[in-house]
């Protein structure tokens, strides 16, 4: 257990320190749904009616730049190798890699996502609940990525080839997380749609270890 | 540098916990493979390759390049299937139960797995808490890079240590932690004499107290106990004309010094 916090921590620490792929998710993110109200223009009707889709799909798209070094840097430097014949069963290291990978892009995604919809005009109940759908969601998001991430591990231009993978997979994720928001938005309940996400995750979480972790195996021969 | 050779020192605290054996008193094969088929991307690298070890013994891997040494380096380590063939550990197959076999060795390979963000002792301490399921003490980490010289640079980021500095982190991490087996891949690339000393010294200790030792180089190390394992002399026939052929034509082309470098990562 303690080499699962290890992973987590070291992930985490590095981040950090360079700065790099979690902020830039995170900027994305914020311009990316910025750049919506700038072009549908301020009229609040369509903003709000727009809101919870806008935010999400950009959601997904953050989600999607930080998976391509997910293992890549790893596999460059030789990591892989070592971490391949440490005691940890590869499943506990990838799902390590996931955790890392939320905390570092879904947790603050979780953050800025309410402020960004109350931009956007959503109207509060939506809000709660909009907040519940993405807890619910980006875990998906990132298990999902995963498979994605292992398979193009040591592919050439990986990061278009994981996009076009990836991205049909995330559909179930919008449109169930769209959908819990609109509910609530027109005064109906918002459970079925929050439990089908909950569903989601706990379908993707075991799929994602399990695939990644076959995709990696095959990548280390 | 006196107490740092892992398994002598660290044993009795975390051997328990990687199910590390105590040093072999009965001389006997420990570790062997029989009949080993290398296979990489459609080539046939080996054939019908043994090999056997006893507690403390050093097999040297010899051969030019591409005569895959480090294939059978990752093979040993359970890093890559052989096409044919098994590795024992005590007369039984090593693949029936990797995960010990796995806590048993240490693997050096030609990349250091080093993250240039971390400092050098945040690096050590990663490889080694991950193997041993523990967090190690400062002093063992300390131990460590002390037996290589590189105790002054704990702090830094390893981003500023040189090619040889990088080894030598990766050699320190063999010492952090007690392990039967060593992996070794060319190891004395980029180091300079002193750190080729420290390595032979860190290795006669080791294979004093029962350890095994497998080093694939080129340059000469006077070794206890050496076996030399050629490799070439499992390349089958058709695939050894064309090795000597690339390398006369390398040699044709560079003069004759650029010949002996080949390729080397």
């Amino acid at each position: 257990m303690t080499g699962f916090w290890l992973i987590v921590h070291r992930d985490v620490v590095m981040a950090w320190r360079q700065g790099g792929d979690g902020l830039m998710a995170i900027m994305f993110f914020l311009i990316t749904v910025t750049l919506f109200p700038l072009g549908v223009g301020p009229e609040s009707g369509i903003l709000a009616r727009i809101g919870a889709a806008v935010v999400w799909v950009a959601a997904l798209l953050a989600t999607l730049l930080s998976l391509e070094r997910m293992f890549q840097t790893d596999f460059e430097d030789g990591s892989f190798d070592l971490i391949a014949i440490a005691p940890l069963p590869l499943e506990a290291v990838v799902l390590a890699k996931c955790m890392a990978n939320w905390l570092l892009t879904g947790a603050p995604l979780l953050l800025t996502a309410p402020i960004l919809a109350m931009m956007l005009h959503m109207d509060r109940e939506g809000l709660a609940i909009f907040v519940v759908a993405m807890a619910l969601g980006t875990p998906s998001l990132v298990f999902i990525g995963a498979i994605g991430a292992a398979l193009t591990v040591g592919a050439r231009r990986g990061g278009v080839l994981l996009t076009l993978l990836v991205l049909p997979l995330y559909i179930p994720v919008l449109i169930f997380g769209v959908g819990a928001v609109e509910a609530a938005v027109t005064g109906q309940s918002a459970q079925p749609h929050l439990l089908v996400l909950g569903g989601l995750l706990l379908g993707t979480l075991p799929l994602g270890l399990w695939a990644s972790t076959t995709a990696l195996k095959q990548a280390l021969e | 540098m006196d107490d740092t050779h892992p398994p002598s020192d660290t044993s009795q605290e975390v051997g328990v916990a990687i199910g590390a054996k105590k040093p072999q008193k009965k001389v006997g094969v420990l570790f062997a493979g029989r009949g080993l088929v290398c296979v990489r991307g459609g080539r046939t690298v080996f054939v019908g390759l043994d090999f056997a070890l006893e507690p403390g013994d050093a097999l040297v891997l010899m051969g030019p390049n591409g005569s895959g040494k480090s294939s059978l380096l990752r093979i040993m380590a359970g890093l890559l299937k052989p096409a044919e063939g098994d590795l024992l550990w005590h007369g039984y197959a090593v693949e029936d139960d990797a995960r010990s076999h796995y806590a048993r060795q240490h693997y050096v390979g030609h990349l250091d797995g080093l993250k240039v963000a971390m400092t050098v002792s945040e690096n050590l301490s990663f490889w080694t808490g991950l193997r041993m399921g523990a967090v190690p003490s400062a002093s063992s980490v300390r131990n460590a890079l002390s037996a290589f010289g590189l105790d002054c640079l704990a702090d830094f980021p390893a981003r500023i240590l040189s090619a040889g500095q990088k080894r030598r982190l990766s050699l320190a991490r063999v010492l952090a932690s007690p392990a039967d087996l060593w992996l070794l891949d060319e190891p004395t690339v980029a180091l300079d004499r002193d750190s080729v000393a420290a390595l032979k010294q860190a290795i006669a200790h080791h294979q004093q107290h029962g350890g095994m030792v497998v080093i694939a180089t080129h340059s000469e190390m006077a070794l206890d106990r050496a076996r030399p394992l050629h490799l070439d002399r499992f390349v089958p026939a058709s695939e050894l004309a064309e090795l000597q052929e690339d390398a006369a034509t390398v040699l044709r082309k560079n003069g004759h010094k650029a010949g002996k470098k080949g390729r080397r990562l």
